[in-house]
């Protein structure tokens, strides 16, 4: 499909991609937003929470966390050789990107079939179901970030449409952002 | 990105450009499945936005219908519809009211009108995303399928009204509609999802793809405020689609969020709804605004009296209205102290949009005023509107709201604000546009006609809700027979009166359809600018072709230079070279 | 206005009212002005052949002075409410007088259930008269009312008191009243909750000392074991 010339130009500064992009991050943030504070404010009013919480595991969110942060970095380098118009490169680190992703969403599973096996479901009580509420929208977000990931990388490899590494790659970052801020407010707030 | 990166992606984007270029002309005759099922072409899908919601409209229009009957002639045979249950009627009135909002006021003001005006507009050849924006026509279309879904389940429709509150809405022991409770929160959250997807485009465009010299504050004001809704709508609508996933979850699969006796709080879902809803009010607010200061201009000649005047204020309200939201639950049992913060935010907004509304009056001040139908719908616009947003004061004043909360009053008030917003803004939108988008124009006496028999009636059905909420009759009661003091003759005459207005109002609105769509094949021929305006969609063929312009326009003024002093025409538009 | 059908039979139902007609009167007034600018204009400046519209930025010093005068009224009658406003609901929400009796207030699917104070003058006590969608008071007694309901949303709803809140499952709101007046009067349940909300109709007997007692003296054996209404609708009330 031919691209619009509408899509070329560049009154605000900002190529159209990445102003997209950064709209689609501002509306997210708000839907993590009004998830968190709800959290936050049932966290404030239930003492007791922590009792529950006091059961995540967080030495798996901690890796998750290293995960999540090193495929962040390859997303960079990915970007980075972008730039440089090395689409084979950035293809492999869009690769590795998604392959932190992958095990970020197997440890995950493993996580929650160990806590699901112990009595810890989503109706347990009221931290668990923001626990899984929370952490499998991010999971989803995830998911969708790597299946976007691989196609991306399908067109860099042929050195086609590499402004979209960068694009991907400001979405993965935002996903791990997300990810930072539920990491302490669900493992580590005891 | 690196310098040497956009420039060698940019070259690139224009080489490929240049070498299959073919604005202008049709290089392929397009399969009906291409040109009319899955096309990109903003105009197409402006129209498929346009014809769902006026589809969706006739549901909605009927469930008024079938209520109002109810309330009429209690215990009545509806004819078409039958007898209402008490069950059947609050389904009624909850679909009624998310389908106005939902399916017809967003898709039409913000969809239609948008995807078909912004990139006309500012001078371009379609939106930035084109294949986003089929995608946000399919999911739009997929939530109105699981909507009329939800009526067909066993159990029918829900009914916990349009603001569903839980526990209500989160338990199927209490709403006894399990099926359709989770179908309609679903088929609201796939829309939403839809209009994210479409404000992308809408935002981008506006703020990327103008034509050369046209500046920010040289867009007409309805592309400024079609932006600024799909800004307020992407800002706001978050703690929502949390919440809606959060009560689905209550409602399938036993998470209790809003379920106070296992540790939930049914007031959160009050706070995540009412922190989107009212901004929403204004996400389809503007967008009428802005089609009424497109048309006021070109109707009275006149530039637009504060151009920026009108930015600001909508800015301030924009703002605003994140800051008012709980003036919905005043008696809701937050914290009291609470109600008299939002009591003063809600009256200070009040503040800009009276202004804005002073603006427009003022546009008219030595103007050479002629009364098209397009025109008349406008000025009916600012007429009706200022009634409702006085009778919003009533409700925004905590000291007064303990008596009108959940009366008809309430009903009566935002009748006066979503009726001009869905109704009136639509239609003026539609008779102004219609020449542009088919290449015909429609019949002004049918018009008229029309018009009379719309705007008429609906003061007859609405004033007397004012009288009957202010006299104690509260809302969402299929019945009201059964109150000693609300079964009188007196004011079962004023419901009455409401119904059969209601009925005449809707007989009128076949002459518009009649109109529509006589006029699509025997209109008088249109040509690019029929009404002598200013702005750029109307410098192109009526209707547009493939790619809106041979070569495209550049801007060299504001929209609004009518009645230039010293010049012969009294319009100058904003392509002409000085 | 509202007093034609609904009578003003609280303490505070006439500040109430009072407020309701300041509004009134006051956006009254700018919404005439601002429609009776409005048609003046189209009426004055509708087209006429030869005559050319004015240019008119919007910026000019002639203009904005009176714009900024009415958005310096406008402020002055929003401050005006919002004092007015914010006083009454302070009377009725935030304070609590002290109560000569309580009443404890039960919303449910589809009814109303109110218990008052039995011979003893006490509530939640043996002697408590629990009546369903009857709600008897006496007249010049101030009452706390104690509200909550057993399942959804409802919302407790006296007009000719001008009182109105919603209760919520899991919790009990504390309210206040005073009737001035004698009479029956509708209640209503003020928030949607099933097929039942239209049939959520109740109502309030005010009385005066003596009718009262008698009515207290009339009821007073002990609550039955379960005297809660049954759920559901029935086919008579379609």
């Amino acid at each position: 499909m031919m691209r619009p010339i509408a899509t070329t130009r560049e009154a605000s500064g900002t190529p159209t991609g990445r102003l997209a992009v950064w709209w689609v991050i501002a509306s997210e943030i708000v839907i993590f937003g009004g998830l968190l504070a709800g959290y936050l404010m049932h966290r404030l009013g239930h003492p007791e929470w922590a009792s529950h919480a006091a059961n995540t595991q967080t030495w798996i969110g901690a890796f998750n966390t290293f995960v999540l942060l090193t495929s962040s970095l390859s997303a960079v380098l990915a970007h980075q050789a972008a730039e440089r118009g090395d689409g084979v490169r950035a293809a492999n680190l869009l690769l590795a990107t998604t392959f932190g992703g992958l095990v970020f969403v197997l440890v995950k599973s493993y996580e929650w079939t160990y806590e699901i096996s112990h009595g810890m479901t989503i109706t347990a009580n009221g931290f668990w179901a923001f626990y899984y509420v929370a952490a499998g929208l991010h999971a989803l977000h995830v998911v969708a970030g790597m299946v976007i990931m691989v196609i991306v990388s399908v067109a860099a490899r042929k050195g086609r449409e590499l402004q979209r590494v960068e694009l991907i790659g400001i979405y993965w970052h935002f996903v791990d952002l997300i990810w930072i801020f539920l990491f302490p407010l669900l493992y580590i707030a005891k | 990105m690196s310098e040497e990166g956009t420039q060698e992606v940019h070259e690139a984007a224009h080489e490929s450009h240049h070498a299959d270029d073919h604005h202008g002309d049709h290089h392929h005759e397009e399969s009906f499945f291409m040109k009319y099922l899955w096309s990109t072409d903003h105009k197409m899908i402006a129209m498929q936005y346009l014809f769902t919601g006026m589809f969706m409209a006739l549901i909605g229009g009927f469930f008024s219908y079938a209520f109002r009957m109810q309330l009429a002639f209690p215990g009545a045979h509806v004819p078409g519809f039958g007898t209402v249950t008490s069950g059947e009627y609050n389904a009624l009135v909850t679909n009624h009211g998310t389908i106005m909002i939902f399916w017809v006021a967003m898709p039409v003001l913000i969809a239609a009108f948008g995807n078909y005006l912004i990139p006309l507009m500012i001078g371009c050849d379609d939106m930035v995303f084109p294949r986003i924006n089929r995608l946000s026509y399919q999911v739009f279309l997929l939530s109105a399928i699981v909507l009329i879904a939800s009526f067909f389940v066993p159990g029918g429709g829900f009914g916990g009204a349009w603001t569903a509150y839980p526990p209500l809405s989160s338990t199927a022991e209490y709403n006894l509609t399990p099926l359709g409770s989770t179908l309609w929160v679903i088929a609201v959250a796939l829309e939403f999802v839809a209009f994210l997807l479409g404000g992308i485009n809408f935002i981008t465009t506006a703020m990327n793809s103008r034509a050369p010299g046209m500046k920010a504050f040289d867009m007409p004001i309805v592309v400024w405020m079609i932006v600024i809704a799909s800004i307020l709508f992407m800002c706001s609508v978050g703690p929502l689609i949390a919440g809606a996933a959060m009560l689905v979850f209550d409602q399938q699969i036993g998470t209790f969020f809003f379920d106070h006796a296992r540790g939930g709080d049914p007031i959160l879902w009050q706070h995540l709804f009412w922190f989107f809803g009212h901004p929403e009010v204004y996400v389809v607010l503007l967008p009428a605004l802005g089609i009424v200061a497109e048309i006021i201009t070109v109707f009275s000649r006149k530039k637009l009296f504060g151009y920026k005047t009108v930015l600001y204020t909508t800015f301030a309200t924009g703002i605003l209205s994140f800051f008012v939201w709980a003036h919905h639950q005043f008696i809701a049992g937050i914290d009291p102290r609470m109600a008299n913060i939002f009591t003063v935010t809600t009256l200070l907004i009040s503040v800009p949009i009276a202004e804005l509304l002073f603006v427009y009056i003022a546009t008219l001040y030595k103007g050479s005023i002629r009364l098209t139908t397009p025109m008349l719908w406008a000025l009916s616009f600012i007429a009706e509107f200022l009634i409702g947003g006085v009778t919003g004061i009533f409700l925004g004043a905590s000291g007064a709201d303990i008596y009108f909360h959940d009366t008809y009053f309430v009903l009566a008030h935002f009748h006066y604000t979503f009726f001009p917003i869905a109704i009136i803004g639509v239609y003026a939108g539609v008779t102004f546009w219609f020449p542009k988008m088919f290449g015909r124009m429609m019949n002004d006496t049918l018009g008229k006609i029309h018009f009379w028999g719309t705007i008429i009636p609906f003061n007859l059905i609405f004033i007397p809700l004012f009288f009957l909420g202010g006299w104690g009759q509260h809302r969402r009661i299929y019945n009201f027979q059964h109150y000693p003091e609300l079964a009188g003759a007196d004011f079962q005459q004023l419901r009455v009166l409401a119904t059969v207005s209601l009925l005449v109002m809707l007989g009128f609105q076949f002459v518009f359809f009649f109109n529509f769509f006589i006029s699509l094949i025997k209109g008088k021929k249109a040509g690019p600018n029929p009404w002598k305006s200013n702005t750029l969609e109307w410098t192109t063929p009526s209707p547009p072709g493939h790619g809106n312009w041979a070569e495209l326009p550049n801007c060299y003024r504001g929209p609004y230079e009518y009645s230039v002093p010293d010049r012969e025409d009294d319009y100058w538009p904003q392509n002409e070279p000085a | 206005m509202i007093e034609q059908y609904v009578a003003s039979l609280s303490s505070y139902s006439g500040d109430i009212d009072f407020v309701i007609i300041l509004i009134g009167v006051l956006v009254g007034f700018w919404l005439l002005l601002a429609e009776g600018i409005f048609f003046g204009f189209i009426f004055k400046y509708r087209a006429k052949d030869g005559v050319k519209a004015g240019y008119v930025t919007g910026e000019e010093k002639e203009y904005t002075r009176p714009i900024t005068w009415a958005h310096s009224l406008v402020l002055l009658c929003d401050v005006a409410i919002v004092y007015f406003a914010v006083i009454i609901w302070v009377d009725v929400k935030q304070n609590l007088p002290e109560a000569d009796a309580t009443v404890n207030v039960i919303g449910q699917q589809w009814a109303w259930t109110f218990e008052h104070p039995g011979p003893d003058g006490e509530i939640d006590t043996e002697d408590d008269i629990r009546l369903v969608d009857e709600l008897h008071l006496e007249v010049g007694k101030t009452y706390h009312y104690k509200l909550s309901s057993n399942d959804v949303l409802h919302s407790f709803s006296i007009p000719v008191f001008r009182l109105k809140q919603d209760a919520i499952p899991g919790r009990t709101i504390t309210g206040w009243f005073k009737p001035t007046g004698t009479g029956a009067h509708d209640i209503q349940c003020a928030e949607i909750c099933g097929i039942g909300h239209g049939m959520m109709g109740a109502r309030v007997i005010i009385e005066d000392a003596e009718t009262h007692a008698a009515w207290v003296q009339s009821h007073s054996t002990p609550m039955l074991a379960d005297n809660s209404p049954e759920q559901g609708t029935t086919d008579e009330d379609r």
